[in-house]
């Protein structure tokens, strides 16, 4: 774990060169919103899709649940316009901490780019781990990692469609880069990359006489816990299908209550425990599904709050430094503000 | 975790199956240019306040429709009266009110105008306003609005600019 001053220079460089490309991002779309914006000087012309209808952004910054991306397309504009929002998460959960920031944009009512910065934090488990074991092994007190994500409509209204099962279809992917490369593919994590690519289809429909939201989404990915400690391991290296499914309930046409479960992949085994333990499962990274029960409020179509319960299973345990992580479940909050 | 997953499969079948018992029976006609096949029970029409509470939500929806700059170009003229009626009608009829819609259908009323999906959410938008306002509940409103929505695809004719019916000022 001991880097030469060069791979920690090369690090803090690397970070710095994907923040600035995000914030150039961020320029270009906001340069692009703001051209929109005089292009349609009259009115009030941005902000017509019908309240919640776009969905909140899930934790990778796409528009969808809390956890998972919808078919819907970011933001309140429609076929003729576009929209955007920003939002910042928070999830805390016992014993780490995921901050997040981003932006989604939706085009048309067709495309959607978005860009998120997720903050892990593992100060706690940093500081356990020095003081069982006399070494800073972590080195760090958190993961970042930023997700550059697409998406298209494919076909159908998921809201409009009111007379016909058939739901909205869209396809995405969601381009993730963590910046702590060398730590999660150490002997720590073992993750075989630091960056990875998750491709989803989604399906989504508005049940609108039964005040009903139902989403499918199916998403093939290598991501270790969202691609927070990368990509990959040794037990399995390989793409896998994994299923998330939303419902919502609408209690007023501001107010959407739900639930979400997320399969996740479980490919990391840490080799330290070979190296280090005699093969016994000190360093434990056995990945769990998720789910949360969620609560969405927009009091206007530029603002919106999402709070949750959320439970992610076992993330990162190593019960010999009393680090007895087996269940992080706690909240998710959220909000956005569009424009 | 694979209980968990079950569970969850379980919740959205059960979610599914249950929004399957509302299948229409067509076994009344109802009027050819209503745009969607009426309902079966009273209670939404009750709901609304039989014809009576539609004709009041459909004028504080005129007055938000004129004054609302999306629809505006729509609804302010001289047939203000006429599309009101209209609407009772049709409202009524498709809440199995026991009315029959007189009207022309929807592709043939919306012909000499333009109407995007901006218009036609902000539609939506004042309708549920005027709805709110006379207490209709929730349930309710997205009952009637499920009827309505599908029509989008006969009333909007553009992805482009709104444009106001022709004659009309």
């Amino acid at each position: 774990m001991n880097h030469n001053k060069t791979q920690i220079n090369s690090i803090i460089n690397q970070h710095k060169v994907f923040g600035l490309c995000m914030l150039t991002t961020i320029a270009a779309l906001s340069t692009i919103t703001a051209w929109s914006s005089n292009a349609h000087a009259e009115g009030n012309t941005y902000s017509n899709k019908l309240l919640l209808t776009g969905g909140v952004s899930q934790v990778e910054g796409a528009a969808g649940g809390g956890l998972t991306p919808w078919a819907v397309i970011g933001g309140y504009g429609t076929n003729n316009e576009i929209g955007g929002n920003v939002h910042y998460t928070y999830v805390k959960s016992g014993d780490f901490d995921l901050n997040s920031f981003g932006i989604t944009m939706g085009f048309y009512d067709r495309f959607e780019l978005s860009v998120a910065e997720q903050k892990f934090d593992i100060s706690d488990l940093r500081g356990k781990v020095q003081a069982g074991l006399g070494a800073d092994a972590i080195g760090r007190d958190s993961l970042d990692q930023t997700i550059v994500g697409a998406k298209v409509r494919v076909f159908g209204e998921a809201v409009l469609d009111a007379d016909t099962w058939v739901p909205q279809v869209a396809v995405g992917v969601q381009y993730k880069k963590n910046h702590d490369g060398d730590f999660i593919k150490g002997a720590v994590v073992g993750a075989k990359q630091d960056h990875g690519v998750d491709f989803y289809a989604s399906a989504t429909k508005l049940l609108l006489d039964k005040n009903l939201l139902l989403n499918g989404t199916l998403r093939f990915t290598k991501a270790n816990q969202f691609g927070l400690l990368g990509f990959g391991g040794s037990k399995d290296n390989s793409y896998n299908p994994e299923l998330e499914l939303s419902a919502a309930y609408l209690l007023r046409k501001d107010v959407a209550i739900g639930a979400e479960y997320r399969m996740k992949p479980n490919n990391l085994e840490s080799p330290a425990n070979t190296l280090l333990f005699g093969g016994a499962n000190v360093v434990d990274l056995k990945e769990d599904d998720a789910f949360d029960l969620f609560v969405a409020y927009a009091p206007t179509k530029n603002i919106s709050v999402t709070a949750a319960y959320v439970n992610l299973g076992n993330i990162a345990t190593v019960k010999a430094v009393g680090a007895d992580y087996g269940k992080q479940d706690g909240v998710y909050l959220s909000a956005q503000v569009g424009f | 975790m694979k209980l968990k997953l079950m569970m969850a499969i379980l919740s959205m079948s059960v979610g599914l199956g249950f929004s399957q018992t509302g299948i229409a029976n067509e076994t009344m006609a109802h009027s050819a240019n209503l745009g969607n096949t009426p309902m079966e029970g009273t209670e939404t029409f009750q709901a609304f306040g039989g014809k009576e509470g539609l004709v009041k939500i459909m004028d504080d929806f005129m007055i938000g429709l004129v004054a609302d700059p999306r629809t505006k170009p729509f609804f302010d003229n001289e047939k203000q009266t006429f599309i009101k009626a209209m609407l009772v009608e049709q409202m009524c009829e498709l809440m199995n009110g026991g009315c029959k819609y007189p009207g022309r259908d929807m592709k043939t009323t919306h012909a000499s105008m333009k109407v995007n999906r901006e218009a036609f959410n902000a539609l939506v938008e004042q309708f549920q306003f005027a709805m709110d306002k006379h207490n209709v509940p929730f349930n309710a409103q997205n009952k009637l609005l499920a009827k309505l929505a599908p029509m989008y695809r006969d009333v909007e004719s553009t992805t482009g600019d709104a444009v106001p019916p022709a004659a009309s000022k």
